[in-house]
């Protein structure tokens, strides 16, 4: 049939190989898929570690546990970890699982490319941890590092962090053009763009930001290493560079990386909230030209991340509009959401129950979003809390939430086995309740004017610091429901049906459960 | 208790923003026209999201409830509306259009660029802020004067905790203040919210904000931007006084100045060196080199029985302290605090912890500041 | 079968060239920046703009305050500051003023003042004809020197600005200039 297939059974014609092996050199998209759900798994868990570290410290007033050196290294370590070992790999490897199967092709279209983009993270990140026990310890510049903090004033660990952001940036490279060239290529006959699950076209555009933005990403620590090691002078005003500079370099890359992190979550809430509407989705054609504006948008904006940095009037103005301007097409999803849910006839199993409270807290979020986008009130929001607050109502609740919705959602196709309905939905209550209780009293406490990324703070922030610290331990602990949960599941229980789902739709539900090892070995009719 | 309370500040901060300003989960309203300004477009940006989410989460609040299949509901078969789509499109640009317009004006505002009756220079250090006032004599130090011991936890926390400082900026009311704003080193953040002016400090640039503050009171802020290890530890203070007693105020400063100058001038005994080193030690010497002298490993170096400390290292050990150490974190603190000061903690030091390395007197160090 | 292979070839050199390209983008946004900067001014950037070209006509009735500032870079021990603190400036006049910088320790140093204007929009405006700024500033030990600063206001300048704030940052070039110094103390242009 095609290259890729050829490779995958010249080596293993009857399915996969034993041992170790099997994960090491395995080019199969369900095998990568699983490893990188599973690092990510791993991951969330360590940066969750640092999150504790980091809200029992805030627990009180004053400092009890760590020193403020240590508390700017988790910090720094739970943003990054988060960002690029969490939240990316587990959209990879969703996209990994599901894309193969959704557009109805055997595997991805490159699948040795796809082994090595798996295996480069597992280096990159153990590059980065391993930072922490060096000499002047870890990165401790935040996870944005600015310069001249994350270059002259950096500790010597930086250029191991420069080569892990590298390294996971190249990963992230590789995994954008595998998925591009899946769903370009391997379409099932039939399978137009207008006919593609939304999940795959929110991955669809999602990889082609990676591609525009990680080499930006990658641009801007070379261009640190330089200054560091070979007198360079970027960001220097030494040498006539700029500090600003690195700033404007950085949001050109973050402020699309934030829609990264979002896009493929827009997609799996597009998958499941019809599912369990039992309804077609509500203007699917309107959902794809929101995305791609969306996408378009992110890359106008950047400058609200700088809006105290001293930038003219008519710079102030210019990005307050357009980020304001993509309040209407996030507004039109989540319309469209709850237009699919209206009149449906709706049960709700965990997935759902977690795409919901996605839809609620992340507009929460998105609300937040365009009060900061304000520019004359951000000088009051800025690097407070209330930022805080925000982003991690969009990434929490938002991405977080997305990717347990999409594990439980198609969980049982994966595994053959039905998880433990009621331990997940014990797990989305606790995890609700949890979210909110850590991260709402954020908003109150960086209102009344808590800078982030203290590790001590004035008496008047005590008690709702202690309340979201307490939010916090109960969030993190309920994630083990959520593992225990998957662990079970993988291992055995009531067998899942095909369609695992009542109201399931697209073709992943017409292969077994679990799927064979090559998806679709006949590409199947779409009509 | 905590639990009631927190009941209330929620019902509070949707009923009355006069309850919400009590409990301190709202922003200031601050003490200056752009501070009311901002907060009042807050204020109606945050109502408009209520608003938005009422509408937004009732419908998917009644689909929960009617629409579900357990209640026997029958799934629709619309997926498309043309109108419906144009419309949610349009309404939010045009509430967006609605907020824009207050937003550019506010901003306009802001950006005002005429004359100011005084100007003063803010620059940033790890991890104090400097002030100097343009045109004046006046030219110092702000450092946290919280001690050490309530960081830690040995005592009793007291009210402005972590926002107090040792010498406060002092700005008279209705005036218009220009704030020139750098940095020595890392980016900092210059943020007063009562003032509603947030200006990031940036090395090797200038940047301006200004206000005009109507009520006499002390605002405190704090740096807003991550700087290094004590950046939680860098707070701002602005005193804001009735035009005479700012003037009295200035007075006061060169007063405080000559009288520096004659303190340089008389003869100081060792252990007033000492006794006057140990608090100069606390408020810029005690972050990096910790209570016990001992630094931190691998970051800042110990001065507990160093080769500097010993007889011999005497004018070395003071010239590091007053020209710092080129590419380290030891600033030049010639610069920072005055010859007595300086005499005095370098005293302190050589005699502190078991150090045994003699005194040195502000003579001496002002005769180093001239070599 | 070999069509696919093609496709494949054809998308992945496709996309792996714009990655290249974007690469090259990221470091294509720093001349961009500085373009950016001299038109708009932001950030008070002032670029060298060396000696003025054409000439500017003068408006003895339109008076603007210059505010000199210095600033000592993160543990640069020497002494700076500007011989006078404040100005008074007419439209097109050509300024001549100084800052006195002195090395009061006991070795060679050199140094790069970085020059910035509030407010930012006034920065296009202010021509420097000849400025310490250009050139690095060596000082042998002990060494005092008055550095002069040469300037003109341009006529563009908008009228609502009443008063110019320049601050020179001075920062500590020497380490890396370690072998200028060994052969001696010529100027090197920047």
């Amino acid at each position: 049939m095609s290259t890729l297939e050829q490779t995958a059974s010249t080596g293993h014609h009857h399915g996969p190989a034993k041992g170790i092996t099997r994960w090491l050199y395995t080019t199969n998209h369900k095998d990568i898929g699983t490893m990188y759900l599973i690092f990510s798994l791993v991951m969330f868990m360590v940066g969750g570690c640092m999150a504790l570290t980091i809200r029992a410290e805030l627990f009180q007033p004053g400092l009890q546990l760590i020193q403020p050196e240590f508390f700017n290294q988790m910090t720094t370590m739970h943003g990054l970890i988060m960002v690029f070992g969490a939240v990316m790999p587990a959209f990879v490897g969703l996209a990994n699982w599901m894309v193969p199967m959704m557009v109805g092709a055997p595997d991805m279209a490159l699948p040795r490319m796809n082994n090595w983009s798996f295996w480069i993270l597992p280096f990159a990140f153990s590059m980065m941890l391993m930072t922490l026990f060096m000499e002047g310890g870890g990165p401790n510049f935040g996870w944005t590092f600015y310069a001249p903090l994350s270059t002259t004033y950096a500790p010597p660990s930086v250029t191991f962090f420069i080569f892990a952001v590298h390294m996971m940036g190249i990963s992230s490279i590789m995994g954008a053009i595998n998925i591009i060239a899946t769903i370009f290529n391997l379409r099932a006959p039939g399978m137009t763009f207008m006919k593609m699950p939304l999940f795959v076209w929110t991955w669809l555009i999602t990889a082609f930001l990676l591609i525009a933005v990680m080499p930006v990403l990658a641009g801007v620590v070379t261009m640190m290493l330089m200054d560091i090691h070979f007198g360079t002078s970027f960001f220097n005003a030494a040498g006539g560079g700029d500090p600003v500079l690195f700033q404007h370099v950085f949001w050109f890359f973050g402020h699309p990386e934030v829609y990264i992190m979002i896009l493929p979550a827009f997609g799996i809430v597009s998958e499941i909230i019809p599912t369990f509407a039992r309804k077609k989705l509500f203007g699917y054609t309107s959902m794809v030209y929101a995305t791609s504006s969306i996408a378009i948008l992110s890359f106008i904006v950047w400058a609200h991340h700088m809006f105290t940095v001293g930038m003219p009037l008519i710079g102030e103005l210019f990005f307050m509009f357009t980020t304001m301007l993509i309040a209407v097409p996030t507004g039109v999803k989540v319309f469209n959401w709850i237009a699919t849910m209206f009149r449906g006839s709706m049960t709700f199993e965990t997935p759902m129950l977690f795409a919901v409270a996605f839809v609620v807290l992340f507009t929460i979020g998105g609300f937040s979003g365009l009060m900061l986008a304000i520019a004359p009130v951000d000088f009051q929001y800025h690097d407070t809390y209330f930022v805080v607050a925000h982003f991690h109502y969009v990434l929490v609740p938002g991405a977080i939430f997305s990717i347990m919705a999409a594990t439980y959602y198609w969980l049982p196709k994966w595994t053959g086995n039905m998880y433990n309905e009621s331990m997940g939905k014990l797990h989305f209550w606790l995890s609700f309740i949890g979210v909110n209780i850590t991260f709402f009293p954020m908003h109150f406490i960086g209102l009344a004017g808590m800078p982030r990324r203290i590790p001590d703070y004035a008496l008047q922030f005590a008690d709702f610091n202690m309340v979201a610290s307490v939010g916090a331990f109960l969030f993190g602990f309920a994630q083990l429901l959520f593992i225990y949960n998957i662990v079970c599941c993988a291992r055995g229980g009531k067998k899942a049906t095909d369609r695992v789902w009542e109201g399931s739709h697209g073709l992943e539900w017409t292969l077994p459960s679990p799927p064979p090892y090559h998806s679709f070995t006949q590409p199947p009719k779409v009509d | 208790m905590r639990c009631n309370r927190l009941a209330l500040l929620l019902s509070g901060f949707v009923i009355s923003p006069a309850v919400v300003a009590e409990w301190e989960v709202n922003l200031v309203r601050g003490v200056t026209e752009i501070s009311h300004a901002i907060f009042d477009l807050h204020m109606i940006i945050f109502y408009v999201c209520v608003a938005i989410a009422v509408v937004v989460f009732g419908v998917m609040l009644w689909s929960i409830i009617y629409h579900r299949k357990s209640r026997g509901a029958k799934a629709h078969h619309f997926h498309e509306h043309l109108w419906v789509e144009i419309l949610w499109t349009i309404i939010p640009f045009g509430i967006l259009v609605a907020m824009a317009v207050p937003a550019s004006q506010t901003l306009i505002q802001m950006y005002d660029k005429s004359e100011a009756d005084i100007n003063i220079q803010v620059t940033g250090y790890q991890w104090k802020w400097r002030y100097q006032y343009l045109g004046q004599d006046i030219d110092f130090f702000s450092n946290l004067s919280t001690p050490q011991d309530q960081i830690n936890n040995e005592a009793t926390k007291g009210e402005n905790y972590l926002l107090e400082v040792d010498q406060p900026v002092v700005i008279p009311v209705g005036k218009k203040v220009r704030f020139l704003i750098t940095a020595n080193d890392v980016i900092h953040s210059w943020w007063v919210p009562a003032l509603a002016v947030k200006q990031d400090a940036i090395p090797g640039f200038i940047n301006e904000a200004w206000t005009v503050v109507d009520e006499p009171g002390i605002y405190r802020g704090q740096c807003a931007e991550l700087c290094g290890r004590d950046h939680g530890f860098m707070p701002v203070v602005v005193d804001a006084r009735s035009e005479e007693d700012y003037l009295q105020w200035v007075a006061s400063q060169t007063q405080a100045q000559q009288a520096e100058k004659a303190a340089a001038e008389q003869t100081w005994t060792m252990e007033a060196l000492i006794s006057k080193g140990e608090e100069v030690y606390k408020t810029s010497c005690l972050a990096c080199h910790q209570a016990n002298g001992q630094g931190i490993p691998g970051a800042f170096p110990g001065l507990v029985n160093t080769p500097l400390m010993s007889g011999d290292g005497l004018m070395e050990h003071a010239r590091i302290v007053v020209h710092g150490r080129t590419g380290t974190a030891m600033q030049a603190f010639g610069e920072q605090l005055s010859d007595v000061d300086l005499a005095a903690v370098i005293t302190y030091e050589r005699n502190a912890w078991g150090n045994d390395g003699g005194m040195i007197t502000p003579q001496q160090i002002k005769q180093l500041k001239a070599e | 079968m070999a069509e696919q292979t093609s496709s494949h070839r054809r998308l992945i050199i496709r996309l792996t060239l714009s990655c290249v390209l974007m690469f090259g983008f990221g470091f294509a946004l720093v001349p961009l920046y500085d373009v950016f900067c001299q038109v708009t001014g932001l950030n008070g950037k002032v670029l060298n703009n060396g000696p003025l070209q054409e000439t500017v006509v003068s408006d003895v009735n339109r008076r603007v305050k210059v505010q000199l500032i210095a600033v000592n870079n993160g543990g640069m021990p020497w002494g700076f500051r500007p011989s006078e603190s404040s100005l008074e400036v007419h439209i097109g006049e050509m300024k001549q003023t100084a800052y006195v910088a002195t090395n009061p320790t006991d070795r060679f140093m050199v140094a790069q003042a970085v020059p910035s204007v509030a407010p930012a929009e006034a920065a296009q405006y202010l021509r420097k004809v000849n400025c310490f700024c250009f050139d690095r500033q060596p000082l042998n030990a002990k060494e005092q020197r008055e550095m002069p600063l040469l300037f003109v206001l341009d006529d563009e300048l908008p009228v609502h600005i009443k008063t110019i704030t320049l601050s020179y940052t001075l920062f500590d070039i020497t380490p890396e200039d370690a072998l200028a110094a060994a052969s001696g103390s010529e100027e090197v242009q920047l």
